[in-house]
C-alpha cells in the first residue's frame, strides 16, 4: 500500500505542506487544551468556532473587496481583526449560554451541552449562509523554488505557507507571553491548579474562564482564516472534522499542556502529510485516529502531558 | 414576623431598569454575531465567483427577537427563583407520584405490545415505533457501558455499524438467514469492543472519550473507502428482509399469510418487525437487570464509582472494562443488524457521529443507569425530533438547541435518581446528586 522513494525533494516538500497544515491544527488545538486546562471539559464547539471564524473572514473579505478596497495587506489585517473579534464574541457567547450554567454541575453535562453547541453552530451557519460549499479565488499568490532536483522535482514554498507560519509563530509568542507574563495569564493559571483557592485570592474567576473562551476562539478565528487563504473554500460541515482533529492533536501533545497542543498539532498534521502523499490518500484521518491511539496505549497521558495524580 | 413571601420576592427582584439594560446587552451582543453570518448572504454569482447580498431585515429580526426573548428569560427567572435550588415538594405528593413512578413502566409496557394492535392502520406511527424502539435498544446498550461502569464511551456508533454490516454482508455474499446471522452480529460487534477495550484500558476520562470517538470515526472511514468488500459510499443494498424463523412474510405461496390462509397485507411485515425490536430490546434490558445482580454488574458499578477502591478490593479492573464494553458492543450489534434488515439498505451515512451523540444524550438524559429513565428519553428525543420533521434544514438547529436546554434544566437526566442495587435493610432511593459517576 505503501510506496517510499527516497527522493529527498519529495520528502522536503511534504515535509513543508505537513508542517503548515499541522500549524492550523495546532492553532485549534490550543483552544481546546485551555480549556480543558481551566474547566476540564472537552468543548466540543471549538471546531465549529474554528469554521464560524472562516465564515467570517470569507464575508469581511468578499465586503472589502466590494467596496473598492485593493492593497492585499490591508485587507488582510482587517479581514484578521475582524474574524477574531466576532468569533471571539462567539467563544464568550457560547460559554456565557451553554457552559457556564453547568460549570459545577457532574461532569458529562457540558459535554452533552458543548455537543448540542456544536449542532446548533454547524446547523446555524448551513441555514444563515447555505450548504454549499463557499470557494475563493486565491488571494495571496506566488512562491519561491527552494531547490530543483536533477529528477525535476521542484520544492515549492508559496507566500501562503510563509504567511501560515509566521502568523503561527508570532500568535504563539504572543500568547506565550499572555500567559506567562501578565496579569490574565497569571489568573488563567491560577485557575487552572484551583479554582476555589483563585477565587479566594480575589481572582475573578467567571471573568478569566471567559477570556479563555475568548482566547481560544480568536485563535481558532486565525486558524479559520488561515484555511480559507490556504485551501481558498470554506462550508459549514469543515469545523467537524478540524475539530475532531485538532482534538486529537489536543490529546497526543497530552491535553492541558500548551506547547504539547502546538507539537501535537505539528504530528498530526505531518502525518496526514505523510500518510496521503506515501500511503494513500483515502486513509490519512485513519492513519491520524490509529496513531493516536497507539501513542496512548503508550504514554496514556500525551506526549507532554503530566501524569494525573489520583487522591483517594 | 409573618412576612409575605411575595413581598420579600418583590424586594429582591431586580427593577424594570436592571432587565432592560440586560436585554438590551444581548441585542446588542446579538447584532455583533449576527451582524456578518445573517445580515450578509453569499451566494455564488454568474461566473462563479462569490457574491453577497445583504438581509437587514433578517437580522434586524433576529436581533428584536434576542431583545424580547432576553426580556422574557428574565422575567421568568424572577418569577421561577434562581435556576438549580431543589424544589421541596409536599411528602403527599413525592409519595403520590412514587406510587405513580412504580406503574409508569409495567403500564407502558402493556401500550407497547399493543401499539400494532392499537394503530395497525397507520404505518407511520408504527415506523415511528420500530425507530424509537431501536433507540431504546441502543440507549439500554450504551447505558452498560457509560450508565453502569461508567466509561465515557463517544463512538458507540461503530458497534451498532458493525451489526449492519456483519448482517448485510452475511447475508448477501452467503445467504445465511438472519436467525443465524443476528447473534454473529452481536459477537463480531463483541469482538470489536474488546478490541477497542484494550487500548483503552489505562485511559481515564476524556482521554477514552477521544479515543472512542477515533475508532467510531476510524469505522466509518473504513467503511467508505473499503470499497470492494462494503460499497463505500453507495452502501449495501438488497439485504434479505427476516423472515419467522424460515417462513417468509411476503405475499408468495410459502409466505406465513398464504401458510395461515389469510390475506396478505404487507403491515404483517412491519407488526412482525415491531415485535421483534421489542423483543430485542427487552432481552437487552433484562440482560442488563440480571447482570447488575452478578458480580460482574456489581463490579461495573463499583468501577463508575472508584476506580482505586475497586482495585483495593481486588476486582480485576481489566476484565471488568472489557466484559462492559464487550456487553454494550453486543446490544448495539444486534440492533445494527436489526437496523439493516428493517433498512433493506444501508450506506455509511447512517453511522456518523450524530447518532453516537443522539445515543448518548438518550442514556444521560435518562439519568445515567435508569432504564426507565433511557426509555422514555428515547421517546422524547426521537418523538420530539419527528415532531420537527417538517422544519426540514431547521430540525438539527432545533434538535442542537433543545439539548442546551435540557441539559441546563435537568443535568442529571429526567429521571435524576436511581436506586441502589445493593442496600443495607431498606431500599432508599438516594439523589443522583450524592454520588459520583462518569469518571471513566
Amino acid at each position: 500500500m505503501c510506496h517510499f522513494d527516497s527522493n529527498l525533494a519529495y520528502l522536503a516538500q511534504q515535509l513543508i505542506n505537513g508542517l503548515v497544515l499541522g500549524s492550523i491544527y495546532g492553532l485549534i488545538a490550543i483552544g481546546y487544551t485551555m480549556v480543558y486546562g481551566i474547566v476540564g471539559m472537552i468543548n466540543f464547539a471549538h471546531g465549529d468556532i474554528f469554521m464560524i471564524g472562516g465564515f467570517i473572514a470569507l464575508i469581511t473579505f468578499l465586503i472589502l473587496v466590494s467596496f473598492g478596497l485593493t492593497a492585499i495587506p490591508l485587507i488582510l489585517l482587517i479581514v484578521l481583526l475582524v474574524s477574531m473579534l466576532i468569533t471571539a464574541l462567539y467563544g464568550w457567547t457560547v460559554e456565557r449560554i451553554a457552559y457556564r450554567p453547568l460549570r459545577h454541575s457532574f461532569r458529562l453535562a457540558p459535554m452533552l451541552s458543548a455537543i448540542g453547541m456544536s449542532f446548533v453552530l454547524t446547523n446555524y451557519s448551513q441555514v444563515a449562509q447555505g450548504a454549499r460549499v463557499k470557494p475563493v479565488p486565491p488571494i495571496i499568490t506566488g512562491g519561491h523554488t527552494l531547490h530543483e532536483s536533477a529528477g525535476g522535482f521542484v520544492v515549492q514554498l508559496s507566500n501562503i505557507q510563509i504567511i501560515v507560519v509566521i502568523t503561527t509563530v508570532v500568535l504563539l509568542a504572543m500568547f506565550t507571553w499572555l500567559v506567562s507574563r501578565t496579569r490574565l495569564g497569571r489568573d488563567m493559571r491560577a485557575c487552572e491548579q484551583d479554582q476555589t483557592m483563585a477565587a479566594l485570592l480575589g481572582v475573578d474567576v467567571d471573568h478569566t474562564i471567559s477570556m479563555t473562551f475568548v482566547i481560544g476562539a480568536a485563535l481558532a478565528a486565525v486558524a479559520g482564516m488561515m484555511y480559507l487563504l490556504y485551501y481558498g473554500l470554506v462550508d459549514f460541515f469543515m469545523g467537524f472534522v478540524a475539530g475532531i482533529k485538532a482534538f486529537t492533536a489536543a490529546v497526543l501533545g497530552g491535553i492541558g499542556s500548551l506547547p504539547g497542543a502546538m507539537l501535537g498539532g505539528l504530528a498530526i498534521g505531518l502525518i496526514e502529510t505523510f500518510w496521503s502523499s506515501y500511503c494513500s490518500v483515502e486513509y490519512k484521518d485513519v492513519a491520524a485516529f490509529s496513531i493516536l491511539i497507539i501513542v496512548l496505549i503508550f504514554l496514556p497521558t500525551g506526549l507532554l502531558g503530566r501524569p494525573e495524580v489520583e487522591k483517594v | 414576623m409573618n412576612a409575605n413571601p411575595d413581598s420579600i420576592q418583590a424586594s429582591r427582584a431586580p427593577g424594570v431598569a436592571f432587565i432592560l439594560k440586560k436585554s438590551l446587552i444581548s441585542a446588542l451582543v446579538a447584532l455583533v454575531l449576527f451582524s456578518l453570518m445573517i445580515g450578509v448572504r453569499t451566494e455564488a454569482g454568474p461566473q462563479g465567483l462569490l457574491v453577497y447580498e445583504t438581509r437587514f431585515g433578517d437580522l434586524a429580526a433576529m436581533v428584536a427577537a434576542v431583545f424580547g426573548g432576553s426580556i422574557v428569560v428574565e422575567l421568568l427567572r424572577q418569577w421561577w427563583g434562581p435556576v438549580g435550588i431543589a424544589r421541596l415538594m409536599p411528602s403527599q405528593l413525592t409519595s403520590s407520584l412514587s406510587v405513580a413512578g412504580r406503574w409508569v413502566a409495567p403500564v407502558l409496557l402493556i401500550f407497547t405490545f399493543l401499539v400494532p394492535v392499537i394503530f395497525y392502520d397507520q404505518r407511520y406511527i408504527l415506523d415511528l415505533g420500530i425507530l424509537v424502539l431501536t433507540y431504546v435498544m441502543l440507549g439500554w446498550g450504551l447505558n452498560v457501558v457509560v450508565g453502569l461502569a461508567g466509561l465515557l464511551d463517544l463512538g458507540y456508533v461503530a458497534f451498532y455499524a458493525v451489526g449492519a454490516y456483519s448482517y448485510a454482508l452475511l447475508a448477501t455474499n452467503f445467504e445465511l438467514s438472519f436467525w443465524i446471522c443476528l447473534p454473529l452480529a452481536g459477537i463480531l460487534s463483541a469482538f470489536w469492543g474488546v478490541l477497542l477495550g484494550f487500548p483503552v484500558l489505562r485511559l481515564r476520562g476524556d482521554y477514552l472519550a477521544i479515543v472512542t470517538l477515533a475508532f467510531g470515526e476510524i469505522i466509518r472511514l473504513v467503511i467508505i473507502n473499503w470499497q470492494s468488500l462494503t460499497g463505500g459510499p453507495n452502501g449495501v443494498s438488497g439485504i434479505p428482509r427476516p423472515t419467522l424463523f424460515g417462513i417468509p412474510l411476503d405475499n408468495s405461496d410459502a409466505g406465513l399469510a398464504a401458510r395461515l390462509g389469510i390475506e396478505f397485507s404487507p403491515t404483517h411485515r412491519v407488526g412482525f418487525l415491531f415485535y421483534l425490536i421489542l423483543a430485542l430490546a427487552l432481552l437487552t434490558n433484562w440482560v442488563t437487570i440480571r447482570l447488575r445482580r452478578l458480580p460482574i454488574g456489581r463490579a461495573w458499578e463499583a468501577l463508575r464509582e472508584d476506580e482505586v477502591a475497586c482495585r483495593a478490593l481486588g476486582i480485576n479492573t481489566t476484565t471488568t472494562k472489557l466484559t462492559a464494553f464487550a456487553t454494550g458492543a453486543m446490544f448495539g450489534g444486534f440492533a445494527g443488524a436489526f437496523f439493516a434488515t428493517r433498512q433493506g439498505f444501508i450506506s455509511p451515512e447512517s453511522f456518523t457521529f450524530q447518532e453516537s451523540a443522539l445515543v448518548l444524550a438518550i442514556v444521560v438524559l435518562g439519568g445515567m443507569g435508569s432504564q426507565l429513565g433511557v426509555a422514555l428519553a428515547a421517546l422524547t428525543m426521537i418523538g420530539g425530533f419527528e415532531l420537527f420533521r417538517g422544519l426540514d434544514q431547521f430540525r438539527m438547529l432545533v434538535f442542537g438547541i433543545a439539548m442546551v436546554l435540557l441539559m441546563i434544566w435537568r443535568p442529571r437526566g429526567l429521571i435524576g435518581h436511581r436506586a441502589p442495587t445493593v442496600f443495607l435493610e431498606r431500599n432508599q432511593a438516594i439523589s443522583s446528586d450524592l454520588v459520583k459517576e462518569g469518571h471513566g
